[in-house]
């Protein structure tokens, strides 16, 4: 099988994982997780250098930070997906004794994750901090980062981005997933932000659109692209455009799925738009 | 009574700048960070020696939290500087989840911290920074009392892994403490022998219970003086073996006595042997304007408030 269809069939079991995940618990983030999933896919597979096995330090290899915490969906389906932890894992999100807390963390021990993130706007900051390590350590490698767009709201954000140009940070390309929803509606009616890529450049980030953001051949050559602008002197944006919801036809362009789950029913509509390719946990 | 001799009065933030130093020197992991706040904390000599270890932050608090946060990724052992106020209340959210609940290993290094700050005015004076940091999960919470012991406690935490909140303070006061101690995190340090009564006290108002402690002397008074420069781990059994006896305590802090060192002691006495206390601090109230001997004395936190609650103290037993 061609290797992109591979990527594709586990694009399409990510949803399902995601759909499920939230389903059996009634709760948590499905709508930013499903137009996230070829970014993560794309990420992990044709991007990041990965060691074997996980260390808190990732010493000689890429490493991702997710701010925005709340599609820890997406996050824990591909990284089980990824071989960080058994795939069956994916059963224990949100339930008791679990490492696969809400919000992602490393307070469990879930191999994967080298910070806790849920409360927004911290995880540039902390990007920054690991590419700076990097820096010092003499380790070429790359940090990654993704962002909400209605997470940009938040002021730490605009701080860590004056200092990441200021001090030459790139090795750093940090993404945002611009689907234009927050939780009380669309980004514009919340705050409008103006062009996001404005002020990305008036920050002094080189900024890179992907406009097809569920596109997986499309996210995978703007990641590519993006890598390739990595160590000019400037951290890297990618704005990538994405649907929230994608792949549900009835989650498509709302903000309503933001955090909500799936009836049985609907659950049941959901999966029969997203046969199951590679098995389910 | 023991007697202690101030060898010259120097500022505890110098004894930071000194501990970094030296931890610049020998320790090849240790980073510092601050938010335009260098001459205050007293960070040059590092800097000058480690250009490449340094981080200026600009001012802005948060984003220094979460790089210091990041930089702990790749083993790093970040120190960041700037005033008490800055370094808890205002980044309170991204030291409880970038750092505390991550388990960072980050020393958060706090300056100017209480009343002593002194002109500059309540915006700047916090006395709720131990309650906020002592709450969250896994914070080592560290008071030190004089150059001297904050040198050794700065260099002590590099060693220690985990997120520890340090704090000192601006104003030159009595250094008393040995030169090269050695700093245990969580160790208590019994100062005075004493039978009548203990009295515990943190950071700058050691050295007042000490003046105290000599004055009551004179009347008679023989009080037990403790040094408890870690507030969180706290030495419960110091404070538990103390109490056995003299029978009563007095906490000092500069410091709200919501939420300070008084209540963490106050609760280890509750549930193991319930003693009369009384609490020198500040009472749910902000500072002001004024020489930290002012303020000291307005807010009840000098040598004359210690000795007037150990007289309380004593009558209640």
């Amino acid at each position: 099988m061609p290797r992109l269809e591979e990527l594709q069939d586990l694009t399409t079991q990510v949803r399902r994982d995601i759909l499920r995940m939230v389903h059996k618990v009634n709760s948590g983030h499905p709508g930013g997780s499903l137009g996230c999933a070829e970014f993560f896919v794309a990420l992990y597979n044709e991007l990041m250098e990965l060691n074997e096995g996980f260390d808190m330090d990732g010493k000689g290899e890429d490493l991702f930070f997710l701010s925005n915490g709340h599609i820890s969906p997406v996050y824990y389906s591909v990284l089980a997906r990824s071989g960080y932890f058994p795939v069956d894992e994916l059963n224990t999100f949100r339930l008791i004794n679990s490492r696969l807390q809400g919000h992602p963390t490393t307070h469990e021990g879930l191999p994967g994750v080298r910070i806790a993130s849920g409360s927004l706007g911290q995880g540039m900051s902390v990007a920054i901090g690991a590419a700076l390590a990097k820096k010092l350590n003499k380790d070429s490698n790359i940090v990654y980062s993704l962002h909400g767009d209605g997470e940009l709201q938040e002021g730490q954000n605009w701080e860590a981005m004056m200092y990441a140009s200021a001090n030459k940070v790139d090795n750093l390309i940090s993404t945002i997933d611009l689907n234009g929803q927050q939780i009380d509606g669309s980004t514009d009616t919340v705050l409008n932000m103006g062009s996001v890529r404005a002020k990305f450049e008036a920050f002094g980030w080189d900024v890179l659109d992907v406009e097809e953001g569920n596109n997986l051949e499309a996210v995978i050559a703007g990641l590519k692209k993006a890598k390739s602008m990595t160590g000019n002197g400037k951290p890297i944006c990618v704005l990538l455009h994405t649907v929230m919801g994608n792949g549900v036809d009835f989650m498509m362009h709302t903000h309503a799925w933001h955090g909500k789950a799936p009836s049985d029913e609907q659950l049941e509509t959901a999966l029969a738009q997203n046969p199951e390719t590679l098995g389910d946990y | 009574m023991k007697k202690y001799t101030d060898q010259g009065k120097n500022d505890t933030r110098s004894g930071f700048g000194a501990g970094l130093a030296e931890l610049g020197r020998s320790n090849p992991n240790v980073v510092a960070l601050c938010a335009d706040l260098i001459g205050s904390l007293k960070m040059d000599k590092f800097i000058e020696e480690n250009p490449e270890r340094f981080f200026q932050i600009g001012i802005a608090e948060a984003n220094m939290m979460g790089i210091a946060a990041g930089l702990t990724i790749g083993g790093k052992i970040p120190f960041t500087g700037t005033f008490a106020n800055f370094s808890t209340g205002r980044v309170y959210d991204q030291i409880r989840q970038s750092i505390a609940y991550s388990g960072k290993n980050v020393k958060i290094c706090a300056s100017h911290a209480g009343v002593t700050l002194g002109e500059d005015g309540a915006t700047h004076q916090i006395l709720e920074d131990i309650g906020l940091m002592k709450m969250l999960p896994g914070m080592v919470v560290i008071n030190p009392c004089d150059y001297n012991q904050t040198k050794a406690a700065t260099i002590a935490i590099a060693d220690y892994e985990g997120p520890v909140y340090l704090r000192f303070g601006r104003p030159k006061v009595a250094n008393f403490t040995p030169v090269d101690q050695k700093f245990e995190i969580g160790k208590a340090l019994h100062l005075t022998e004493g039978t009548d009564v203990t009295i515990v006290a943190t950071g700058h108002l050691v050295w007042e219970a000490l003046i105290a402690a000599e004055n009551l002397e004179s009347q008679g008074i023989s009080a037990e003086v403790i040094n408890i420069h870690t507030i969180k781990p706290l030495d419960a059994n110091a404070i538990i073996n103390s109490v056995k006896k003299t029978g009563c305590i007095v906490t000092a802090e500069e410091h709200n006595v919501l939420g300070g060192l008084g209540e963490s002691v106050a609760r280890v006495l509750a549930t193991s042997l319930p003693t009369p206390q009384e609490f020198i601090g500040t009472n749910d109230t902000f500072g002001e304007s004024g020489t930290p001997a002012q303020l000291m004395e307005k807010y009840g936190l000098d040598n004359k408030a210690i000795e007037k609650a150990v007289l309380k103290v004593i009558e209640r037993k």
